[in-house]
């Protein structure tokens, strides 16, 4: 198929769409919004697709719980004040073991915040902002192309495992266009959805729905049964881009967005001689914790650039265990990371490494 | 070309981001490297809009243009304003001379005044002074081919419009013309 000029929030809701995605509801929320528009237009387009705008993000999500649970592929979008509303939702579905895609173009907080690009809302992404023992996949998207193949790939990745799926972007991925093309993906072999609520027909006793379990034992029966799906998350679905890092001196971490001003330091850096490399987290959650512990010899410090006050750092620390600085350089607020004030950074690192 | 990294700017309805788009798409069209990002934000009808552009023959890192813009093309006094400053050392400043009375304070990037709403008024249609502009970068960068343009145009377009590819042709010719 041939290549078409996307903006980022569209081409989102049409790589949904191409996935299987039958519903779709939203609240609008800017630097969405592209997303819902997209999905009102389209969507009733399709045998059996609806697209429902909710009262609320808590409406939405619930609307998600609902449509999951009957089996159906359904995706929400939002930003950063909209999904902390939605964490309650997303830790019911994720203790019910439902298959979901959720959209996150985030912009600037704590609050109510601002609208333009950010990245604080990692932890609320890796930590989980719901209740509970819980987690789920975090793809993070660097460019148009790479959220199309992801939202696709989320939608089974879902599926396999019973669980929401989370595409974190930016504002920037969401307005900016690049173009993209839309390629078969390779298939997973997906377990049928038996636990459905589709009506028993009276042929099979019912199906229920649920994330309530009173009994301790059992619940922490559920729980560690969930906690084998996340292990086997962390060793399978784990993604990272390794840039420039064999002989790397300074290896840069940084996902999405920052990691693409990032690769342009590194540039920048090579020319002047500075051996510098980048790991790209493609999943936030299960974080490519070896990606970093496998850092050459060469190197001698990480420097993790964010858009927050400091995140990530703390899975780069958390990865390295203290054999290596870990440094933070970030911006906030909306407020995006300048190529020169990064490179000051670096040599600021490099001059006090030995 | 290496990269070009193109700074559009104008107040809102004067076809900046379409002008933005139009050359990202003939870059695509191309098989060249590109993207587009808009400014977006609280802005009211009238204000200022913005884009950046790159168009490369290598994968397009940061999207962002500061400071380093090989071209700004600026279609009213407050985009000249803002973004003079941005333009590399040798590069290039379109400035719209129908709006803009002021001359440049740069002397070390080449300056280009544009009567492009004069332009476009002659042809009959105020409203393709951002093509006009267009077709003088084009002319003078040479980034893209003018026929890839006219490609992304009736893409952008749509049959319905196919009307109009004739006039926008036109702007882009005179542009160039003026700048030759």
């Amino acid at each position: 198929m041939a290549k078409m000029l996307m903006k980022g929030n569209e081409a989102l809701g049409a790589a949904a769409i191409k996935a299987g995605c039958k519903f779709f509801f939203g609240y609008p929320i800017t630097p969405q919004n592209e997303v819902p528009e997209y999905m009102s237009r389209e969507l009733p387009n399709i045998e059996g697709g609806a697209f429902v705008q909710a009262e609320s993000e808590v409406a939405a999500i619930n609307m998600i719980y609902g449509a999951a649970g009957a089996g159906a592929r359904c995706m929400t979008s939002s930003s950063s004040p909209g999904m902390a509303l939605k964490q309650e939702g997303i830790s019911y579905i994720a203790g019910a073991e439902l298959p979901c895609v959720i959209v996150n173009i985030s912009r600037g907080g704590p609050g109510l915040g601002g609208i333009q690009p950010s990245q604080a809302d990692y932890f609320q992404s890796t930590r989980g902002g719901g209740n509970g023992d819980y987690r789920h996949l975090v793809y993070a998207p660097a460019t148009i192309q790479e959220a199309v193949d992801l939202v696709m790939e989320a939608f089974d990745v879902a599926d396999y495992y019973r669980n929401p799926v989370i595409v974190l972007g930016d504002g920037m991925i969401g307005q900016m266009m690049e173009p993209v093309e839309f390629k078969e993906l390779k298939k997973r072999e997906l377990p049928s959805k038996d636990w459905a609520t589709t009506g028993t027909n009276e042929e099979r006793k019912p199906n229920i729905i649920n994330s309530l379990a009173l009994d301790p034992a059992e619940l922490e029966k559920h729980n560690q049964k969930l906690s084998r799906k996340y292990k086997e998350m962390e060793e399978k679905e784990v993604r990272h881009e390794d840039y420039k890092v064999e002989d790397a001196e300074l290896v840069f971490v940084a996902y999405g967005t920052t990691a693409r001003i990032t690769r342009n330091v590194v540039d920048s850096l090579r020319e002047e001689g500075i051996k510098a490399g980048m790991i790209r987290p493609i999943t936030l959650w299960p974080f490519p914790m070896k990606a970093i512990q496998n850092v050459p010899a060469s190197t001698k410090a990480l420097l993790s650039v964010e858009m927050s006050e400091g995140q990530m750092i703390d899975d780069v620390k958390i990865a390295i265990e203290g054999r290596l600085p870990a440094y933070h350089y970030g911006r906030s607020g909306g407020m995006i990371p300048v190529p020169e004030d990064i490179i000051e950074k670096a040599k600021e690192i490099l001059g006090g490494v030995k | 070309m290496a990269e070009e990294k193109i700074i559009m700017a104008g107040f809102g309805g004067q076809g900046v981001m379409s002008m933005g788009q139009l050359l990202t798409y003939a870059g695509m069209i191309e098989d060249k490297n590109v993207s587009w990002l808009p400014s977006y934000g609280p802005e009211m009808r009238g204000g200022t809009a913005n884009c950046a552009v790159i168009v490369s023959d290598k994968q397009v890192g940061s999207p962002i243009i500061n400071n380093d813009a090989t071209t700004a093309i600026v279609m009213n006094l407050p985009s000249l304003d803002k973004f003079e400053a941005d333009v590399r050392k040798d590069g290039n400043l379109l400035i719209n001379a129908s709006l803009i009375e002021k001359k440049a304070t740069r002397d070390d990037v080449k300056v280009f005044y544009i009567k492009a709403n004069e332009i476009a008024n002659d042809l009959g249609n105020a409203k393709v002074a951002n093509m006009v502009m267009l077709g003088a970068y084009l002319e003078i960068s040479k980034v893209v081919k003018v026929d890839s343009v006219i490609e992304a145009l009736k893409k952008v377009f749509g049959p319905a419009k196919e009307h109009l590819v004739p006039l926008n042709k036109d702007a882009l010719e005179k542009g160039a013309e003026s700048v030759r």
